[in-house]
């Protein structure tokens, strides 16, 4: 009896064992054979990439394969780094529908304090769906109000939101106010701007430069009375103390923005508070591309399922805009601007390739671009030595829809890659 | 001649002009060089189609056009037959006649709006026919119109009167009206509130068609019988039932808003119950559930691709509904039901090469053929064969491709939406409004 229960703990142990095993990244990972798309510098047509520690260890066209690494046979897949969403909603909203499962927009129209990553359901349904569509990071955005809270920027992988978090704070979100009334999107309907008339814009333009400013002085107030002792702290001022960041320089500013004029008021806002700043949205962009350029305020494009919010503009305009910011030479990223959808970020580069955005540029604005936007392309958004090994093996164009993809890492993890889709999907396979 | 003898001979000659059959020859033209998805007969990789007054006469090779007839190079194209959607709410004034439950005599064809811009969106996506349907407000809401997108035609030339009658019927969320607010003071909750109401006065209306119908019958067979009683108190017309004995008789066909494999289940139950023909659930976003049953059926269904999650019932809706559903052999559509994701049906459709595996040709079927045979009208369009009305996409990419962007729409061998020309009058408008103005005149 003794024994049997010696031997039953010894099973239960060594499979105890295995199963961590299992769950720890292997040491060292050879990606053997693939077709490798870097995005930074040149495609390798058949090479291997070393991945040691969740990092990239080597990439090449004739790179050893060190004794002792498990080797993953790749031949006849393409090897892409992990693909990064823009803005989405990933983790703040499970059924928009129903209140319940929605928290990305707080009530109220000043909530610097509010931060994405506090509210992240990291076991949301749709982040297996992303993830097992190639995209491993995703800037998650609360919205709604004047100033509407702090984004996040996650991997898709995790088992807490902590966990996740890339940078718990990626950027103040701010929903410029909008001159342009009326019909069409822009400051009336399509969620987005307000729906500030003309006038309305203008006070709430002030509005938050005296938001702003009274940060400014709200800071030296307290640095003031850190030094000496004469005069006390002053009393918290919440909306103050959050917007610290901002106004110091360390966490830039992400301002959804729509139409031209809005778009030029926001330049000129931006410039005069002295901001980090990029810009979400940007509809009519096409229009000030010169001056957007000129500003170097990178753009993440928003969801090209939409109509064009001014009909005269073209009914083509939401896939031309993208095409046309980076022919001027702005930095673009796309975005799914989603929850349930946040798995097609790669068909709104592909839409844009279709009318006319350079493919490889498409590919860029979905990996590279992100990351040097959100300050992270040392660790992510391409396949170089150095650089967390996000990688995802398809069996073809990673913006393609009809492509599938095969295994996906994140921070060199062969990631579970089955979803509420391919769940659902087996267990009726079994009636 | 008097005047009254002029009067009657006027009235009868514009009678007899007003009953000659609308004749709309529609255009010519010969489409060169393009690889042909006809997605009936295969693909043609360097193919000619010559439309003639609105008809695909001729498919092939080294088609010469007829004098005076406009070629369209498609050389490195893809030419494809234009694209159906088969559940949408465009081009009408008014969707849902929401104040009441059964509502069967309100006609969505009666409030045609041929000055929707949506029609000029949806060309912009290749789509060529629509079924523009009554909304999902109430149980029985009111019979469908099917559309083509001739932009700038009055209404009437729109509708394709070849199309099955189509009732819209509607389970759920939406008939039981959970995302109302019951305020106190204010009207009372609308009957029914659950899906056991909906079942039932779906139920207890068909009763009172089948004893409209009975009486009706008895009603013609006194009148007509060789010894007619003498007093025979005539029946009362009533719209609404007249409505759902065209159902009952198989004059009219079923198009019911589900999501929950229950409640489709259950009407599929009321269909043999009562006898009346379900063509196609809507939406049927747990379909996968049933895929059996459905084909056993012969219920196809027309759904979304994948927007899913947006209401409760919808939080099982997987993008592998529509691919696995045609696998199993269901008849499977993509609609759009928005003016915004009907210009890119094409895309949806190319999902299920990733959600189902379907091949390129099943994906295009989805928003071609598919659609067709749900609206019935598979015999005139719905594919590139000879003999079908001449309705066209030119794409400049593979159609399933993602890559992909419509260049040409064409309805009946009129071009009604030309992507070079489009681009060339923007072009002209934006010189024209930057060209400094001719001062002189104040």
């Amino acid at each position: 009896m003794r024994k049997r229960i010696t031997l039953f703990l010894l099973v239960a142990g060594l499979t105890a064992g295995l199963i961590f095993a299992q769950a720890k990244p292997a040491k060292v990972i050879a990606i053997k054979g693939a077709r490798i798309v870097p995005v930074v510098g040149d495609d390798i047509e058949t090479g291997t990439i070393i991945i040691k520690d969740g990092k990239i260890e080597a990439v090449g066209r004739d790179v050893a394969i060190p004794a002792g690494a498990e080797v993953v046979e790749a031949k006849g897949l393409t090897a892409y780094p992990g693909m990064i969403d823009g803005y989405s909603l990933l983790g703040l909203q499970e059924i928009s529908g129903v209140n319940e499962t929605v928290d990305n927009r707080e009530t109220g129209r000043i909530n610097p304090q509010v931060r994405a990553i506090e509210a992240l359901r990291s076991d949301s349904m749709h982040i297996p769906i992303s993830l097992a569509n190639g995209i491993t990071a995703a800037l998650v955005a609360p919205s709604g109000g004047l100033i509407s809270g702090q984004s996040t920027l996650i991997k898709l992988y995790g088992w807490t939101n902590r966990e996740m978090a890339i940078k718990a704070s990626a950027a103040m979100q701010i929903e410029f106010p909008a001159i342009r009334g009326g019909r069409g999107g822009f400051g009336g309907g399509m969620g987005r701007g307000g729906g500030a008339g003309a006038a309305d814009a203008t006070r709430l333009i002030a509005e938050l430069k005296e938001l702003f400013n009274k940060a400014r002085s709200y800071e030296k107030r307290k640095a003031f009375a850190a030094k000496t002792q004469t005069v006390g702290l002053p009393g918290l001022d919440e909306t103050s103390e959050f917007l610290l960041p901002v106004i110091k320089g360390d966490l830039p500013v992400m301002i959804s923005v729509h139409s031209d004029r809005d778009i030029k008021a926001a330049l000129a806002f931006v410039k005069d508070e002295n901001l980090k700043a990029m810009f979400y949205g940007v509809e009519q962009g096409w229009k000030v591309a010169d001056e957007l350029k000129k500003s170097s305020i990178p753009v993440i494009i928003g969801s090209t399922y939409d109509m064009p919010p001014v009909w005269e503009d073209g009914y083509d305009q939401l896939y031309l805009n993208p095409v046309l910011l980076n022919k001027a030479g702005v930095k673009i990223a796309f975005s799914s601007s989603s929850a349930s959808v946040a798995w097609n970020l790669p068909y709104h580069a592909a839409k844009a390739a279709a009318f006319g955005l350079d493919k490889r540029e498409a590919l860029k604005a979905v990996t590279i671009y992100p990351a040097e936007i959100f300050g992270v392309d040392k660790m992510m958004g391409s396949i170089e030595r150095g650089k967390a090994a996000n990688i995802v093996l398809s069996d073809g164009d990673i913006l393609e829809t009809r492509t599938n993809i095969k295994k996906v890492y994140v921070d060199g993890r062969d990631c579970d890659l089955s979803n509420k889709y391919t769940e659902l999907l087996e267990k009726y396979k079994k009636k | 001649m008097n005047a009254r003898l002029k009067r009657l001979w006027i009235a009868a000659l514009i009678l007899a002009v007003a009953s000659l059959p609308a004749f709309s020859a529609g255009g010519s033209l010969l489409i060169k060089n393009g690889t042909l998805l006809t997605v009936t007969k295969g693909v043609i990789a360097k193919g000619d189609i010559l439309v003639l007054d609105g008809i695909i006469r001729q498919i092939g090779m080294n088609i010469q056009a007829p004098p005076g007839v406009q070629v369209i190079d498609a050389t490195g194209k893809y030419v494809i037959p234009g694209i159906i959607d088969s559940h949408t709410h465009i081009a009408l004034n008014g969707t849902n006649e929401g104040s009441e439950a059964i509502t069967p005599e309100a006609d969505v064809g009666t409030v045609v709006n041929a000055d929707d811009t949506a029609i000029l969106t949806a060309l912009g996506g290749g789509v060529t026919m629509v079924h523009t349907m009554h909304g999902s407000a109430n149980p029985i809401g009111g019979p469908n119109v099917v559309l083509k997108m001739k932009w700038g035609k009055p209404s009437e030339d729109m509708i394709v009167n070849e199309a099955l009658r189509t009732l819209k019927f509607a389970l759920g969320e939406n008939v039981k009206q959970s995302s109302r607010t019951i305020l106190p003071g204010g009207p009372p909750p609308r009957y029914p509130q659950t899906r056991m109401g909906t079942n039932a006065i779906i139920r207890r209306e068909m009763l009172k068609a089948r004893v409209y119908m009975e009486e009706w019958d008895r009603y013609n067979k006194l009148k007509t019988s060789k010894t007619p009683p003498k007093i025979l108190v005539p029946l009362r017309k009533d719209l609404r039932m007249e409505v759902l004995a065209d159902l009952l008789r198989g004059k009219m066909v079923a198009r019911c808003h589900d999501y929950q494999a229950t409640e489709a289940l259950e009407f599929m139950g009321l269909a043999k119950e009562f006898g009346f023909k379900i063509q196609a659930l809507e939406h049927a976003w747990e379909a996968y559930k049933i895929a059996d049953e459905l084909a056993a059926a012969k219920i196809g269904i027309s759904v979304f691709a994948d927007s899913w999650a947006y209401k409760m019932e919808a939080a099982e809706g997987i993008a592998y509904d529509a691919g696995y559903c045609a696998k199993k052999g269901v008849l499977v559509s993509i609609n759009s039901d928005s003016a915004e994701r009907i210009r890119r049906l094409f895309n949806d459709a190319g999902k299920t090469m990733k959600f189902g595996g379907l091949n390129e040709t099943e994906a295009l079927s989805l928003v071609t053929i598919n659609p067709a045979i749900q609206l019935g009208v598979d015999k005139i369009v719905g594919s590139l064969e000879v003999g079908k009305q001449g309705d066209i996409a030119i794409f400049n990419e593979h159609p399933m491709s993602a890559y992909t962007r419509c260049d040409m729409t064409i309805i009946e061998g009129d071009v009604y939406f030309d992507r070079a020309q489009y681009l060339k009058e923007r072009e002209e408008a934006a010189k024209q409004a930057q060209a400094p103005k001719k001062g002189g005149r104040p």
